[in-house]
């Protein structure tokens, strides 16, 4: 089977992050760049399905020409196939996105990937809508959230979580799936992997932007904490002390946690 | 969480490999209320040493550095942490396989295990090593391994068990005081402020930053060196511990692969120099994984894969083996690649002990524990003094250029004359152009453009036929010309006309000015007026510490002469001797005078066409000083010399050098006289005098009796170093400093070979000489001595070898040569009653 | 437009889910934000705030219906309808079909806007919606204001809340998800403008909706309970829940009361022994950091954080873990945090409440014979 994923390049971020000096972007001077855990799940899965199926996994992004090093990242991770939407560094909104990924998908053929793979949703700006928005464009059926996946002749079967349990779904090919992290665990780059990745040929293909009703004014990092934890104590002397806390949190007697569930309510 | 003290004796920032050891060999040296600060958490502080690979190869280039990582080794085993795997720099070309056969040499003459392999002798080692892209290695069994935050941890432990060292984590410098008279006051940080009149920074990358905020500079550049992990490993999962296989430099690539575990790191020097500023080093917070971890950028990695995977093909292109961590890790690199230790010539009591990597750290630490504790370290650190750097030298475009320039040859085959390319030039003579019109061939000394050689006196080498000693190997003539030879002569024969503007100049005066010198210098300088005294400066441990020339211009005023190199180390050193009571100052002159040297048979007849002053050997006698009027202009003129002849250096503000050059040359022309370069002037006059050069043959490993500089009184005035240098006259010396001469240049293939310097003496049977101090003999000095006719060799040797006429050998590239020792002592080979000198 | 927001509400054994109650602080200050003119426009008839046509609550009827103690709770929240969409092929969870409810019951209401936590199943719904009706979606606000009709001052999360954005949606009906483990307060300030959110402010305790205060409450008789059947298509139906399985009877992480964090400090897959027993003792459940499921010492459904579960207990005891933005993006709903941790300079440090500086191997064993010898003493 040939399943394609998508996948989007975003600053790798430490604890505390740093704006440029306009409020518009993260300061990314010094990053490096990466992909979504979520994303990386999808690929890894793409790639499994593969390995058992046979097929080929292409990887997609929309973003600036720098993102090609995200694709490369994944071919060396086991994807056959890079395709990159190049942009002029503008940030996309969810509708032009989904609009260019499906006018690509178009141009390489409509039943070409039975299975798309999303991440859930992208790190930075945590949409959640490009899968879906690209389903409804490709006329398919769509899930999200999935954390495990099985795919038998043209049905599909998806899993993710629901209250204290999973929940279930059935689609028929093809779908457009959104995967979440804890589907599987990630391999890392071989080496030989890595040197298929800087050899291969990116495609690259240029969509016109377009602006989606959503218009960023700034962004602002919250304002620190700062509090600091006040120490019960050191080692296992601080048990009683911590056995204190824990009783006046209401979290040790069952009598406080009748209590505590009354406040919530 | 640890209450920040108000006071310490001193605060050591960093708590890396350096900050551990310096705080640990503090407190062993009796220091109490010490205090170590870091921002980050032990411990591992998110420094380097936090990042770093840890193996230790015993070889280096320079003799210190050598030191210092044998010291460093040593301790490190003392605590547990060593593990020893061997290790091997592999060759894929020719040139890299001489290059380990010097290495080899090298190795030899410092005592360090070392041994040639064939391909084959390789893959015995390392089986996973396809032996069909090597040429062959170079193998150090004593190489090795170490837990270097393991070996922090315990000394601080150590230090905190003498009861003298509170540990601050999590505390964030924010400003360093200082008192009224500019010494360190104290340092405020995010967890209270510290009073303290001693202030170490051992922050690394971070250096710069921390000594901004004393107003100090320390020039280091924090740049990018690539890592990566690769596993798991099948062959090593039966491992036991972190290493069982050799760690493999492959130099020719600027890489190396040294097992960890169940993985292989790879690290590489061969990328792109990736300089990063230390103000934009992330936080602790901003980083991703620590400051000094940057995310790693696979496109200046990728090319060298190939590379690695050529090498270990079936171990680094297992499928099933992944990439499982890489880095752009951050190192510090300085201007000239060497360690940057010492108290700030800024700010007294402000230290750095900065640029280290983890085979010195702790042998850095203690010996800058020595140093701040009084006591003269045991390994010379001179080349790592922090007061080394010119203010030019100290710029960040100074200090990144040089960076850039480096990065590439962490693992180059550099040679030693090596030239800088970057940053020039900086500092010239009043006479550059002219320099420059004659073909000078400029090399670099401390920022100075100095001529080496002029292309113009290509014809001499025709009238010198015969006599140039001329060099086949292209090693040897790089960086070289036998127009230096032929300059040498043509000085021999006529004269010869030098620039020395790189010369140092500083003038000590005052009313104490004589009591001053006199502390510092070996030699009596209660002289007249007029008089040119050639010293050393000893350490306090009687070691040398600077060798130079000091005149007196008058009764309070004396000008001490030194070399560029040295010359800002060396004013530190006198700065730090003065009395406190500013009765004595010294002012550096360097910029306000120009120095040129007009040696030879016929120097002072050319001299005679410029002034009408007195100066025949009566009226100017060898050894004096004084104002001529010369040409208009009135010339301090110094009868010495370096080269063994009759002449003078002759001083004129640097604004009229070019009037003074200019008539010098135009008188000269009728007598042949020739524009010389250093060639002859630091290697080949020298040698054929036997003049001793201060960093070659004189360090403070080695003392005058050896060098055979003592005089035969000892003056009456208390001096500094004046005990050790009593105690070295009454014992007979270990050693003596010899000069030798090469019997012959042939080599196996019939070629002919000049040794450079640095290769091992050996006896006529072919064993290294060791001398009863443990000192192995070694070539400090070699260059060709065109007037005898030899190329010429100086070395310490025992005293049963120290006797003219003793036939011994000398190891080079793995072949050795039949030498003789010409001299015992430092009597000159060329004019050794010193004719031409007094003529 | 003059219509009511929409907010849809995922009910959770009766009771209105916590990341619903979030939806409706913010689709509440929509609905009852006092109308005021927007300087900045030159014509005075179009300004003013649009949606004066009150709140309804949107919930599905397709897991037994709303409880009457959940009915309460929304008329105490200001909401002003509680429109239960009910159809005979609503049986179980379908995304497209619930999109296309709420696509037209905006028809049927001329609604201004549609509101809806970011949930896995808010967010889902929503980005149908936008696909079905070719709007945009605003995802994670944390505070809304109309600012005039069809646009709206927005403050969102990026980055799960490690970045603020402010942001402006032009649109003909405003279609946002509230970020689940956001505080949602007051989201109108006096001034008109979107107001930093209280997770935000350095005083803020932690969490919990900002309960309702009097002048602009709808008494709770007000509220008409009313129906919609929606008119839907198989297509509709393609995709639904078919199945819901539980974890083995395992409390779920994310509704937990107490969750007792492992981090690298755990030190491997065994250290987990000590925190599970703990957290027995206590009646919660085991959370992990990532590196600790990435190095696969725990299984992924345990992660707290920005790619793992968000969590909201009373306790977070976190053991171990240093507090990387990512794994304090999905605790930050805690009402406590306590870290347990041998580096006082860790950054948990400036995220929690109390703190016990030490190693968790020595400490956790010696909490659970402590909280076991008080029980044997009961």
């Amino acid at each position: 089977m040939d399943i394609l994923v998508l996948v989007k390049r975003v600053p790798m971020v430490g604890g505390k992050m740093v704006l440029t000096a306009d409020g518009q972007d993260v300061d990314t001077r010094l990053s490096g760049f990466t992909v979504s855990p979520h994303e990386e799940c999808a690929v890894e899965e793409a790639v499994q399905v593969t390995e058992r199926l046979g097929g080929t996994v292409t990887v997609l992004t929309l973003g600036p020409p720098e993102a090609a090093d995200q694709l490369r990242d994944m071919l060396a991770l086991g994807a056959h196939r890079g395709v990159l939407l190049e942009t002029d560094g503008r940030e996309w909104g969810p509708i032009a996105t989904a609009a260019a990924i499906a006018a690509a998908i178009g141009e390489l053929g409509p039943a070409a990937f039975p299975l798309i793979l999303a991440g859930n949703e992208a790190a930075d700006t945590g949409g959640y809508q490009v899968g879906i928005r690209l389903a409804h464009a490709l006329g398919r059926p769509c899930v999200t959230g999935i954390k495990r996946l099985e795919v038998a002749g043209d049905l599909l079967r998806a899993w993710r979580d629901y209250g204290g349990g999973q929940e279930e779904f059935e689609l028929a090919l093809p779908a457009v799936v959104g995967v979440k992290e804890g589907i599987n665990l990630p391999r890392y780059p071989s080496l030989p992997g890595r040197l298929r990745a800087k050899r291969a040929q990116i495609e690259v293909r240029k969509p016109a932007w377009q602006a989606d009703g959503l218009r960023k004014i700034a962004l602002r990092v919250p304002a620190g904490s700062a509090q600091r934890a006040r120490v019960l104590g050191h080692g296992a002397g601080a048990v009683p002390e911590l056995i204190r806390v824990l009783g006046d949190i209401g979290v040790l007697a069952p009598a406080g946690r009748a209590e505590a569930d009354g406040t919530v309510a | 969480m640890t209450e920040t003290p108000d006071r310490a004796s001193a605060v050591i920032i960093g708590a890396g490999i350096v900050g551990n050891s310096l705080a640990y060999h503090l407190a062993r040296l009796g220091w109490t209320q010490l205090v170590l600060l870091d921002s980050g958490p032990m411990p591992n502080p998110g420094g380097s040493t936090g990042h770093a690979s840890n193996f230790i190869f015993p070889i280096e280039y320079s003799k210190m550095m050598m030191e210092l990582t044998r010291d460093s080794t040593e301790q490190y085993k003392e605590l547990g942490v060593f593990t020893q795997s061997g290790g091997i720099e592999v060759a894929r070309t020719e040139a890299r396989m001489q290059e380990l056969r010097r290495r080899c040499t090298q190795a030899k003459s410092w005592g360090i295990p070392a041994e040639l392999l064939t391909p084959e002798g390789v893959r015995k080692l390392v089986p996973y090593l396809d032996d069909a892209v090597i040429l062959g290695g170079a193998y150090f069994p004593t190489v090795g391994v170490v837990d270097s935050l393991r070996a922090g941890t315990l000394m601080r432990e150590r230090a905190q068990q003498l009861d003298a060292l509170t540990v601050v984590a999590g505390a964030e410098v924010v400003g360093i005081d200082k008192a009224a008279d500019g010494r360190v006051a104290g340092v405020r940080t995010s967890k209270g402020d510290i009073a303290t009149d001693v202030v170490a920074i051992c922050c690394g990358v971070w250096s710069p930053r921390v000594a901004r905020m004393a107003g100090a500079r320390i020039p280091l550049t924090p740049i990018v060196h690539q890592m990566i992990s690769v596993g798991p490993i099948a062959l090593f999962d039966g491992t036991e511990g972190e290493i069982g296989y050799p760690i493999v430099r492959d130099v020719d690539e600027n890489m190396y692969e040294r097992q960890h575990g169940g993985d292989m790191e790879v690290g590489s020097y061969a990328h792109r120099p990736i300089i990063v500023a230390p103000d934009d080093i992330p936080s602790i917070d901003e980083a991703v994984l620590s400051p000094t971890e940057m995310p790693f950028t696979s496109d200046d990695f990728d090319p060298q894969l190939e590379r690695a995977l050529e090498l270990m093909p079936d171990l680094l292109g297992d499928e099933r083996a992944g990439v499982r961590y890489a880095i752009n890790g951050l190192i510090s690199m300085t201007p000239d690649g060497h360690p940057v230790l010492g108290e700030t010539p800024e700010v007294p009591g402000l230290w750095s002990v900065a640029a280290s990597w983890i085979k010195e750290g702790p042998g850095i630490g203690r010996a800058v524990a020595e140093w701040m504790s009084g006591v003269t370290p045991e390994v010379d650190i001179h080349e790592a003094d922090v007061s080394r750097f010119y203010s030019h030298q100290r710029t960040t475009a100074h200090v990144t250029a040089r960076a850039r320039e480096a990065f590439n040859k962490m693992y180059g085959i550099v040679h030693p004359s090596e030239q800088w390319q970057s940053g020039r030039p900086v500092r010239v003579s009043p006479v550059y152009q002219e320099e420059r019109d004659l073909g000078a061939v400029f090399h670099e000394t401390a920022g100075w453009e100095r001529p080496m050689w002029y292309k113009h006196n290509r014809d001499l080498l025709d009238r010198y036929a015969g006599k140039l000693m001329d060099r086949g190997s292209e090693w040897e003539s790089r960086w070289w010309s036998p127009i230096i030879n032929a300059e040498h002569l043509a000085m021999r024969d006529r004269a010869a006309l030098f620039d020395l503007s790189a010369f140092a100049i500083l003038d000590i005066t005052g009313p104490g000015a004589l009591d001053a010198v006199q502390r510092l210098a070996v030699a009596q300088m209660q002289v007249p007026v007029g008089k040119v005294v050639y010293t050393s400066f000893l350490d306090d441990a009687g070691g040398f510490r600077a060798d130079l020339t000091i005149m007196r211009l008058g009764p309070r005023h004396f000008r001490v002469v030194t070399g560029g190199a040295t010359g800002m180390a060396d004013l530190k050193w006198i700065s730090d001797h003065l009395p406190d009571d500013a009765c004595a100052v010294v002012t550096d002159l360097t910029s306000a005078w120009t120095t040129f040297g007009l040696w030879g048979p016929k120097a002072r007849e050319i001299l005679r066409h410029l002034t009408d002053d007195d100066i025949s050997n009566a009226g100017f006698p060898f050894g004096t000083c004084r104002e001529i009027e010369a040409e208009g202009l009135t010339v301090l003129a110094s009868r010495i010399s370096y080269v063994g002849e009759l002449g003078w250096e002759l001083y004129v503000p640097i604004e009229q050098g070019r009037r003074l050059w200019e008539a010098l040359f135009s008188a000269g022309l009728a007598y042949g006289m020739v524009p010389a370069g250093i060639g002859v002037y630091g290697t080949t006059g020298r040698l054929e005098k036997g003049y001793r050069a201060y960093g070659a043959d004189l360090d403070a490993s080695y003392n005058l009796v050896e060098a055979g500089m003592a005089r035969p009184k000892v003056k009456e005035q208390d001096f500094v170093g004046k005990a050790g240098y009593l105690r070295q006259r009454a014992a007979p010396p270990a050693a003596i400093l010899c000069t030798l001469t090469v019997d012959d240049h042939a080599c196996a293939s019939g070629e002919l070979r000049y040794m450079l310097g640095g290769e091992p003496v050996l006896s006529a049977a072919g064993e290294p000489l060791t001398d009863a101090k443990g000192r192995r003999s070694y070539v400090t000095s070699a260059g060709s001595g065109p007037s005898v006719g030899k190329h010429l060799l100086l070395a310490y040797l025992p005293p049963q070898q120290a006797i003219a006429g003793t036939p011994l050998l000398v190891e080079y590239l793995g072949e050795q040569y039949p030498v003789t020792v010409a001299v015992a002592g430092s009597t000159p080979l060329f004019d050794p009653a010193n004719e031409r000198i007094r003529s | 437009m003059s219509g009511p927001v929409l907010c849809l509400v995922e009910v959770d054994d009766g009771e209105i889910a916590g990341p619903s109650q979030r939806a409706l602080a913010v689709a509440r200050s929509l609905a009852s934000g006092p109308a005021r003119a927007d300087p900045e426009r030159a014509d005075p008839a179009s300004a003013g705030l649009p949606a004066d046509g009150g709140l309804t609550a949107v919930v599905f009827a397709t897991l037994g219906g709303p409880a009457d103690r959940a009915a309460a709770d929304l008329a105490g929240q200001g909401v002003t309808e509680l429109c239960v969409v009910a159809s005979g092929e609503l049986t179980c969870y379908a995304p497209v079909a619930w999109a296309r409810a709420i696509e037209q019951l905006i028809a049927a209401r001329s609604a201004a806007a549609v509101v809806a936590a970011a949930t896995d199943r808010g967010a889902e719904v929503l980005a149908h919606l936008g696909a079905l009706t070719g709007l945009p979606v605003a995802a994670n606000c944390v505070a809304a204001t109309a600012t005039s009709d069809q646009n709206w001052r927005l403050l969102r999360h990026r980055w799960a809340g490690s970045l603020l954005e402010d942001a402006i949606l032009a649109a003909p009906v405003a279609l946002l998800t509230v970020a689940a483990d956001a505080v949602a307060a007051d989201a109108v300030a006096d001034d008109g403008a979107v107001p930093e959110p209280a997770s935000a402010s350095p005083d803020a305790s932690g969490q919990v909706v900002a309960p309702v205060s009097g002048g602009a409450m709808i008494p709770a008789a007000d509220m008409p309970v009313t129906t919609f059947a929606p008119a839907l298509q198989a297509a509709d139906l393609r995709v639904r829940a078919t199945q819901s399985a539980g974890q083995g009877g395992g409390m779920s992480l994310a509704t937990a009361r107490v969750v007792v964090g492992g981090g690298r400090g755990v030190g491997g897959p065994d250290g987990f022994a000590a925190l599970e027993e703990l957290a027995g003792l206590l009646g919660g459940v085991v959370g992990v950091s990532r590196v600790v499921t990435s190095q696969g010492w725990r299984p992924h459904r345990q992660q707290v954080g920005q790619t793992g579960t968000k969590i909201s207990p009373e306790l977070y005891l976190a053991c171990g873990i240093s507090g990387a933005i990512q794994h304090m993006a999905g605790c930050q709903s805690a009402k406590h945090i306590v870290a347990v941790n041998t580096d006082p300079d860790a950054p948990i440090m400036s995220r929690a409440e109390y703190a016990v500086i030490g190693d968790l191997n020595e400490v956790i064993p010696a909490l659970v014979a402590a909280i076991r010898a008080a029980g044997g003493q009961e």
